[in-house]
């Protein structure tokens, strides 16, 4: 971690105003933001630790503890909601075995809600990595993530 | 300096240019009820409890808002009335209910501005009540962190940029979900946190609360003894011994602030170890002496040695005259450069 | 190179591609189109066309609107009207290839419709159907026409013009145009664009910044990303314009971290634009010099508030400035004055300098001139991106362009502004699209999402899915937004689960008023928007909840019960195979039955119930045991 760290921070010191770029690269490289990591940055860029965590806990992008290989996001904007969105985070949550916000055991997937993914047109639909799976319905659900997991 | 007048519910009075409105109130003794506002920060406009009517047609709050010649202020209008009751009674439906076991009961800012407002528990009832639930912080050794207490006026984290450029303690997450706390939300102690206080001193409830605070039955003033400093303090005294200490504001010094030493390093003036007369060792044993007797050995012993044959340890305890002397008289009475100073080690 | 010279470059690329005789595909491949699998076509595509050595030319384009239609192709055949399909797949792509390219049957069957020169008998002309002919597609001129990738198809379709005619104009006549055009701030505050850019003119100062907003946070909106990915160039030489005008020297977008396609866009028009000279020092040939700089924001609504957005990208929370304070094109961006516009707004700017004041006045009406763009999604028949003139009404935007409610439901409300706007009834349809009417009728334009809702939709359950949303992007600094939402989003919680009190409905009127006058900014002033129209439009439906325990609209779980009519069931097992909760008991060819104490309200039985049986009903309030 440390050597792909400073790989990362090499040219931000003294970059105080960098902070969020750098959270975003470090998490970027690291999957998530350790402890370490935001002294690490805090040390380099001249800011207070406390401030470090404070804008990275502010932003929803930011996470602290390792996470799945890979990231499900369930959209909850408006269109999929009146469109049954959750449902869809229920049938989510019962397939995976885990609520929103948690990793599975084998650091497979990691759940998350999104406040909208802007697809509403194609309402509901939820996010796979960088894949957008759309008009689900909770049966399609179950199937997209069995079928993902066979193959 | 350039002074303005305004209007305050119906009152004239004279207030500084560049000050704000409830500045303004404050100095000419008008309370206007806030909650975040403390005179040593720069006002944030948080809590919105300080809010008026400006000419009679605009809502603000006044700890940000700058007097302007002419201006006309209502604090009892009946939409600042209910903007202000809201917010206290949301504060208050977010709050625990032990006033009573609370080390700030009747000196807390909340039952103050609660009480003003005139909060009912029939208007308080209606209210879905959640208080936030966290560990209490116990790690620092002079004070405790009750998040659930926390109002998030942001004082301490204003005082520990502004005040003590420490920066320990900053915003934690947001929305209903945030604190203040350090990296990773890590106890107190595992911060670059000094100790100093100043936070404490000036939270407004007891989120930031001495570990142990008995009410003292008088006060009395003094310097602080720890450096050359010479801060101003207040020992807070019950029966004969001394059970708190706080800054005195009105020392030009240190107008109110202390570091960890002199607010919590005061439980030597009580301890039993601590020597209130001089000791002279007779036949190998130290024993209490009056202050005539041990000067008078001191005197006697002094002058039989000279130059190289005497060393003097000053202590950072005592004030920068007293230190100046000893130095002097080191050099110029005893003809030694043997001199030094327990802070340098 | 001259700007004469880049334009005539420009021309002839872009001729070639439109009369050269040969067959022109375009595939809509903004991330909508890509969710539907248009990167499926397009390979479709590209292995036919190679496969049969057909010469035509495949272009991707950005989002053309209909998102219910995507993927979307375009096939421009020499000789050919063009011909628009919907909904292709890799199979269909095939089949197009076979059938109109190499044979002469242009597959009706597939087709949306017809624009252009020319008809087609059997496909209708896309302009004149009810969904294309209200609109005006001004901000969306040029998304889903050209490649966004390709500069040369922006400068040949009037790009970069205003830029060269600003450039030769004074600041003040640049603002003057802007003032006379009305357009009004596109993010949805509909702050008169030209009084903001003559305050930054005006501001004091060395150092100024442009910074574009493009943190596109309102959930059931992306025009903005529809507008970066389908034309990011207008954004560009908008933000260009505006820094010649007020004298800035850098310009920040500030845009989503979940938009990656829209940074890839941008980061590539930028490069381009620096090596066509728009961008740089010495701008075509002139003293102003100008750089763009992309900041993807971490993920805060808040930071759609100016004051917060600025001090994102300064590195810091985005807790937004408390008033009093002074405007940010005084103090903004590094305390400097800052001219601080959405997306549409600047995309507006050079068409207006092009083509005039009164040309973009001349649609809409008197104080909202222009177009306004809504999402239009939720249960209507056609859901997408929409382009109208200001001054059109809701109903006409929801039953012609959108063609009616979706599967046959009943319209019940729709919304506009997202979490700070309103829900409006069906009695408010005919209020005109602009900023003043929406305001007075309780919602506001916002940044253009429009979400209809039909009578399935629980209008509490709607307030109260706003509200959670709000109370998780407050900043949290003022007590009457963090704790009013969240005091407000418990009473919804307690109403939708049968929990609610008749003192309710006045306590959350008491408290949306005190939210709304005591918060720091924008999202705790409006936060409480969607409680007071729904209240004001739906109290009955608040009042079925709290008195009765009844959802009307069977959304409330804790309020709806699934029950099997006795005379209706066959015993087919479907639905207690398919309960994950083995709530449903019942022997093949006998009757079944819930058992209340176990079901979990997921609906799956009503679904799996074959539709010939209909056995399963939901009921509100809930039943008891017995009665099931």
């Amino acid at each position: 971690m440390e050597e792909r760290l400073q790989t990362v921070l090499a040219p931000y010191k003294g970059k105080r105003d960098m902070l969020i770029p750098i959270l975003q690269q470090v998490q970027a490289a690291l999957g998530y933001l350790p402890d370490d990591a935001m002294a690490e940055i805090a040390r380099t860029t001249g800011l207070p630790e406390s401030r470090v965590y404070a804008v990275a806990s502010f932003y929803a992008q930011f996470r602290f503890t390792p996470r799945g290989k890979h990231t499900i996001m369930v959209c909850r904007g408006t269109a999929c909601h009146v469109r049954g969105a959750e449902k869809i985070l229920e049938e989510t949550e019962r397939t995976l075995g885990i609520v929103e916000g948690e990793t599975t055991k084998d650091l497979e997937y990691t759940l998350e809600t999104v406040a909208c993914i802007g697809c509403c047109a194609l309402a509901p639909c939820i996010m796979i990595d960088e894949d957008v799976e759309a008009k689900l319905t909770p049966k399609m659900v179950s199937e997209i993530i069995t079928g993902r997991n066979t193959a | 300096m350039k002074k303005v007048t305004l209007t305050i519910d119906g009152l004239q009075l004279r207030a500084d240019e560049g000050s704000t409105v409830l500045q303004a109130a404050l100095a000419n003794g008008l309370y206007i009820p806030n909650l975040c506002n403390h005179p040593d920060l720069v006002p944030a406009g948080l809590c919105r409890v300080c809010v008026v009517k400006v000419d009679d047609w605009k809502i603000s709050i006044s700890c940000k808002l700058p007097v302007k010649e002419g201006m006309v202020i209502s604090t009892e209008d009946p939409e600042v009335q209910r903007i202000r009751k809201s917010t206290v009674e949301l504060l208050v439906a977010n709050h625990p209910m032990t006033c009573l076991t609370c080390s700030r009961d009747a000196n807390c800012e909340l039952q103050r501005v609660a009480s003003y407002v005139g909060i009912t528990q029939e208007s308080l009832k209606r209210y879905r009540r959640s208080v936030r639930q966290l560990p209490i912080d116990s790690s620092n050794p002079f004070f405790d962190i009750d998040h659930s207490k926390c109002v998030l006026c942001g004082i301490c984290v204003r005082t520990c940029d502004e005040l003590q450029n420490i920066n320990a303690i900053d915003y934690v997450r947001r929305g209903v979900h945030t604190t203040v706390g350090t990296l990773g939300n890590k106890p107190i102690t595992q911060s670059c946190c000094e100790s100093c206080g100043e936070c404490v001193a000036r939270c407004p409830v007891a989120a930031l609360a001495p570990k142990e605070s008995p009410i003292s039955m008088r006060e009395v003033k003094s310097v602080c003894t720890y450096c050359g400093v010479g801060c101003g303090i207040l020992l807070g005294v019950r029966g004969e011994k001394v059970v708190g200490v706080r800054g005195d504001r009105d020392n030009p010094v240190n107008r109110g602030s202390l570091c960890v030493k002199g607010r919590y390093g005061f439980k030597f003036i009580n301890h039993p170890d601590r020597l209130t007369t001089p000791l002279v060792r007779k036949d190998g044993v130290l024993v209490p002496a009056s202050w005539d007797e041990a000067l008078e050995r001191v005197a006697a012993n002094f002058s039989e040695h000279k130059g190289e044959q005497f060393a003097a340890l000053a202590s950072a305890r005592i004030t920068n005259e007293d230190n100046y002397l000893i130095q002097k008289f080191t050099r110029a009475v005893m003809q030694t450069n043997n001199i030094d100073h327990c802070a340098r080690l | 190179m001259t700007f004469a010279e880049i334009q005539a470059q420009a021309n002839l690329e872009w001729e070639a591609l439109n009369n050269g005789g040969r067959p022109q595909i375009t595939v809509g491949t903004a991330t909508c189109g890509r969710s539907a699998g248009a990167m499926a076509v397009v390979k479709a595509f590209e292995e036919e066309l190679q496969a049969k050595g057909i010469d035509a030319a495949l272009v991707e384009v950005g989002c053309i609107g209909p998102c219910y239609a995507e993927p979307l192709v375009n096939i421009k055949k020499p000789g050919w009207a063009t011909v628009s399909y919907r909904n292709v797949t890799a199979e269909m792509a095939r089949e197009i290839v076979a059938a109109f390219l190499l044979g002469d049957d242009p597959l009706a069957k597939y087709a949306l419709g017809v624009f252009g020169e020319g008809e087609i008998a059997g496909i209708p002309n896309i302009l004149s159907t009810p969904a294309f002919k209200p609109q005006e597609r001004r901000v969306f001129r040029n998304c889903g026409t050209i490649d966004p990738t390709n500069i040369n198809h922006y400068i040949a379709n009037d790009g970069y013009i205003g830029l060269n005619k600003a450039l030769g104009m004074r600041q003040e006549e640049v603002v003057d145009v802007m003032k006379r055009s009305g357009l009004r701030g596109r993010g949805g505050g509909g702050f008169p664009a030209g009084r903001k850019w003559e305050a930054g003119l005006k501001a004091k100062g060395t150092q100024k910044y442009v910074v574009c907003n493009a943190d596109e946070g309102d959930p059931g909106a992306f025009m903005d990303r529809a507008v970066i990915e389908g034309d990011p160039h207008s954004v560009l030489e908008g933000m260009i314009i505006a820094g010649y005008t007020i004298g800035a020297d850098t310009g920040y977008i500030y845009v989503r971290a979940e938009y990656p396609l829209a940074i890839r866009r941008l980061e590539r028009a930028i490069q381009q634009a620096h090596e066509f000279g728009f961008l740089g020092q010495n701008i075509l040939g002139t003293n102003f010099s100008f750089e763009i700089r992309i900041f993807p924001g971490a993920g805060a609504f808040v930071c759609g508030e100016s004051t917060a957005l600025t001090l994102s990208i300064e590195g810091k929370r985005g807790m937004p400035r408390v008033a009093p304070r002074p405007r940010t094109t005084e103090v903004g961006l590094y305390d400097k004055p800052t001219l601080l516009n959405n997306v549409k707004t600047f995309s507006s700017a050079p068409m207006i300098i092009t083509r005039g004041a009164e040309w973009f006045a001349s649609v809409g009406t008197e104080k909202s001139t222009g177009t306004a763009i809504f999402a239009l999604t939720g249960k209507v028949q056609n859901c997408g991106l929409i382009e109208v003139p200001m001054g059109i009404t809701l109903r006409d935007i929801i039953y012609d362009i959108g063609g009616g409610i979706a599967d046959g439901g009943q319209f019940k409300a729709v919304q506009t502004g997202g979490p700070s706007g309103g829900c409006l009834p069906e009695s408010l349809l005919d209020t005109p699209i602009d900023y003043d009417s929406l305001d007075a009728a309780g919602s506001i334009m916002g940044s253009g999402g429009m979400v209809v809702m039909d009578e399935k939709t629980c209008m509490v359950d709607v307030a109260r899915y706003f509200l959670d949303f709000t109370e998780i992007e407050s900043c949290g600094q003022c007590v009457p937004c963090r704790l009013g939402t969240k005091q407000l989003l418990d009473i919804l919680k307690d109403i939708c689960s049968g929990r609610g009190k008749p003192e309710d409905m006045d306590l959350l009127y008491e408290l949306s008023h005190s939210v709304h006058g005591g918060s720091v900014c924008g999202l705790g002033q409006t936060a409480a928007n969607p409680v007071l129209t729904t209240l004001r439009y739906f109290r009955d439906e608040y009042e079925a909840h709290i008195n009765d325990r009844c959802c009307p609209a069977k959304v409330c779980k804790s309020l709806i019960s699934y029950v099997i009519d006795k005379e209706k069931c066959v015993g087919c097992t479907l639905c207690a195979k398919s309960c994950p909760v083995q709530a449903i008991s019942g022997e093949k060819k006998k009757i079944h039955s819930i058992d209340q104490a176990l079901c979990v309200q997921c609906g799956v039985c009503l679904e799996k119930c074959p539709k010939k049986f209909s056995a399963i009903a939901c009921v509100s309030p809930k039943v008891k045991q017995e009665e099931s």
